[in-house]
């Protein structure tokens, strides 16, 4: 029999974060939840062990806390057989909030980037040393175009994807897979309330949609499938008309 | 970050436009009364209460969905900490193959927990097994200055009697803790038997007290020498069956248009119903999520009533004047010939938890129509039957009460009100309920 991976959920708080713990343990894994509001990821944890069976656990993890990721890294890594890793965390203030106070657009690329690729570099040599795990990294279809109404997010989403790419590449060559999650719009506290939302997908859909896509290989995956299309489509439009576009 | 929405009661006769929050952690609960800004707040669940107390007009709704995690189980004990929002769906789909059962349960799965503190929900084992509220060991309630309260039948008991049937007029709850039931297997052994008339229903009902479970439903259209007549339903936990799974069902895909339902088709559904069952008696095996929720098969049921809604009058009168009270209220009934299916009576218990409890000593009625004219006249019509005899309605199906009616429903009323303004001093909690029955009195 192979060894059962545990899945460590990074930003194990949010809806996808909860649906995602859901769904691996229903596979058969065991989880890791690591966020800030212990508190609350402890009431996940709980659940999941009720209602799968399997073993949650939480640890403390702040994604800002750049300093505190090598100690973090090297705890998850001693105490885990084949790794997972799903990352979840990011934080979307307002593109107005943003403009008016460049402090936020700061911890808006903090939050999505470079606390991602500081706990994901210091995760790789774990990583890399079993030779084995996926890892699934959430991105944006915000990141695959620089929009009026959200360029610092999308901005620092595009930065991840190209980080993901060359990870993927590191990664693949000691058997590990990265797979690169562009969600579309995803019914959860960022979105909700939020105008013009439309084709909402749910975070149970979306989290199972990217377990099956990530057991695949998958390099590069849109979820819903149609934002692929919606995105290259958008993709498409030339930068002198995209310019003068309100969206 | 709110999110504007119209909702309705199940019942689609009242609505109201919100400002819908939906906390995700108990954080956000603490927030969003720290940003109310002077706007009301109500919790509401999964919106299967009839009326308008899920509802809250101009105000705040903490949607509870996503509080719905299983915080702990004792599978010692079967004691069971949950957040409001879990479903006793979920319940049965995890804790029925454990061999364990929500002890009190409402007619709808899709009903939360929270819902079921919040109404102090009985089921059709009232008799034996009390209301919700009874098997609450404690729970945690934030009250509107963002503190919240550990409550229990022991621990500030007027606080807990004012939050256990209280329709979320006290504040919003982030944790419950209760005692799930052992059960021997997924089914009960069910046996409906068919009965002529009302003198046989009731005693049918005073014989079947040996019975776990019983429930009666009547053709409330039958006149004459037919009044009354309907169909018993017995059951007891039944071991072993394992391998019994639930039946599917379909969903109702559109509103039927209003005419669908009249006198005559309606009075043909009842016959065709009534004349389905054994004079005799017959037994089988049913799935407890089928026994007890036979309208969850059917999706989105509510919309066979149409566009214009429909009324589910719900009242329980004490057993002393049981079959007098509700004689004239199935004569009232098929007098106006109001179309209705779906007409249960149940012997229930004294049993109750709160100060604003529906239940008492008696029998409970509950009988639906469809909302057209005369249906509100109709209703205070049967609701002097009930305040004549002692009665009361519940508050989880009501949309039509006054407020005089519901003062002489409710003697502990002014006890609800005196617990409410310790713990909501400011008046912060509301609903559409509550401001057109004046609950709170503020």
């Amino acid at each position: 029999m192979s060894r059962r991976a545990t899945w460590l959920i990074l930003g194990g708080s949010s809806a996808i974060g909860r649906a995602m713990a859901d769904a691996a343990a229903r596979r058969g894994h065991d989880i890791i939840l690591a966020g800030r509001d212990t508190g609350d990821l402890e009431r996940t944890a709980a659940d999941v062990r009720i209602s799968t069976g399997r073993r949650a656990s939480v640890v403390a993890f702040d994604a800002m806390a750049i300093e505190s990721h090598g100690r973090f890294a090297a705890e998850i890594g001693a105490q885990t057989d084949v790794l997972n890793v799903a990352l979840l965390f990011g934080i979307m203030p307002a593109q107005q909030e943003m403009d008016r106070d460049p402090a936020r657009a700061v911890d808006c690329i903090t939050g999505c980037f470079t606390g991602a690729v500081s706990v994901l570099q210091h995760l790789a040599p774990h990583l890399e040393q079993k030779g084995a795990g996926l890892v699934i990294a959430f991105g944006s279809v915000a990141g695959d175009r620089g929009r009026l109404k959200n360029y610092v997010y999308g901005g620092a989403k595009a930065g991840l994807h190209t980080y993901l790419s060359g990870l993927r590449n590191r990664l693949r060559r000691k058997g590990v897979h990265v797979m690169t999650v562009k969600p579309g719009f995803v019914d959860t506290a960022m979105t909700w309330g939020m105008p013009g939302m439309f084709l909402v997908a749910r975070p149970e859909d979306v989290a199972r949609a990217c377990l099956s896509a990530a057991e695949r290989n998958t390099d590069v995956f849109y979820v819903p499938k149609f934002w692929r299309w919606i995105m290259t489509v958008i993709c498409a439009i030339p930068e002198r008309v995209f310019k003068r576009l309100e969206i | 970050m709110y999110r504007e929405m119209t909702l309705s009661g199940w019942g689609r006769v009242r609505s109201g436009n919100a400002l819908v929050a939906r906390p995700e952690r108990v954080r956000d609960v603490y927030r969003l009364f720290e940003t109310a800004g002077g706007r009301q707040i109500c919790a509401r669940g999964a919106g299967r209460s009839y009326g308008d107390c899920g509802l809250n007009s101009g105000g705040i709704l903490a949607h509870t969905e996503r509080l719905a995690r299983i915080l702990s189980f004792n599978e010692q004990s079967g004691e069971i900490a949950c957040e409001p929002g879990v479903t006793f769906e979920r319940l049965l789909r995890v804790f029925v193959p454990l061999g364990w059962l929500v002890p009190v349960s409402p007619g709808t799965a899709f009903a939360t927990i929270g819902g079921a503190v919040g109404n102090d929900v009985h089921g059709k084992n009232h008799e034996h097994t009390g209301s919700f509220g009874q098997h609450i060991l404690e729970m945690d309630v934030m009250t509107p200055d963002g503190s919240t309260h550990t409550i229990g039948p022991r621990r500030r008991p007027e606080w807990f009697r004012a939050t256990v049937g209280g329709i979320g007029l006290t504040g919003v709850l982030t944790r419950i803790v209760f005692r799930m039931m052992r059960v021997p297997g997924p089914c009960v052994l069910v046996t409906r038997k068919r009965v002529d008339d009302l003198d046989s229903l009731f005693s049918g009902l005073e014989n079947a007290g040996g019975a776990a479970y019983s429930v009666a439903w009547i053709d409330a259209l039958a006149r004459g020498k037919f009044r009354g007549r309907g169909i018993l339903e017995t059951a007891d936990p039944l071991a072993g069956a394992h391998g019994m799974a639930r039946k599917p069902g379909p969903a109702i895909a559109m509103d039927f248009p209003n005419f669908a339902l009249n006198r005559l088709s309606v009075a043909a559904f009842n016959a065709v119903y009534f004349h389905k069952a054994s004079p005799i008696g017959r037994t089988a095996p049913c799935h407890y999520g089928d026994f007890l929720y036979p309208l969850d098969r059917i999706g989105n049921w509510n919309r066979i009533y149409g566009r214009r809604g429909f009324h589910q009058f719900q009242c329980v009168v004490p057993y002393t004047e049981g079959f007098r009270a509700i004689s004239s209220l199935l004569e009232e009934i098929a007098a106006r010939g109001a179309a209705s299916f779906l007409a249960v009576l149940k012997r229930m218990g004294p049993q109750r938890a709160g100060y604003l409890s529906f239940p008492m000593d008696g029998y409970t009625l509950a009988v639906d129509f469809p909302n057209q004219a005369g249906t509100a006249a109709l209703h205070s019509r049967l609701a002097r039957v009930v305040t004549d005899h002692g009665g009361r309605n519940y508050l989880a199906k009501d949309a039509l009460l006054s407020r005089g009616d519901f003062e002489r429903m409710y003697p502990e009323l002014h006890s609800f009100r005196d617990a409410a303004a310790q713990m909501d001093p400011d008046g912060q909690m509301g609903s559409d309920i509550d401001r057109r029955l004046g609950i709170r009195q503020r």
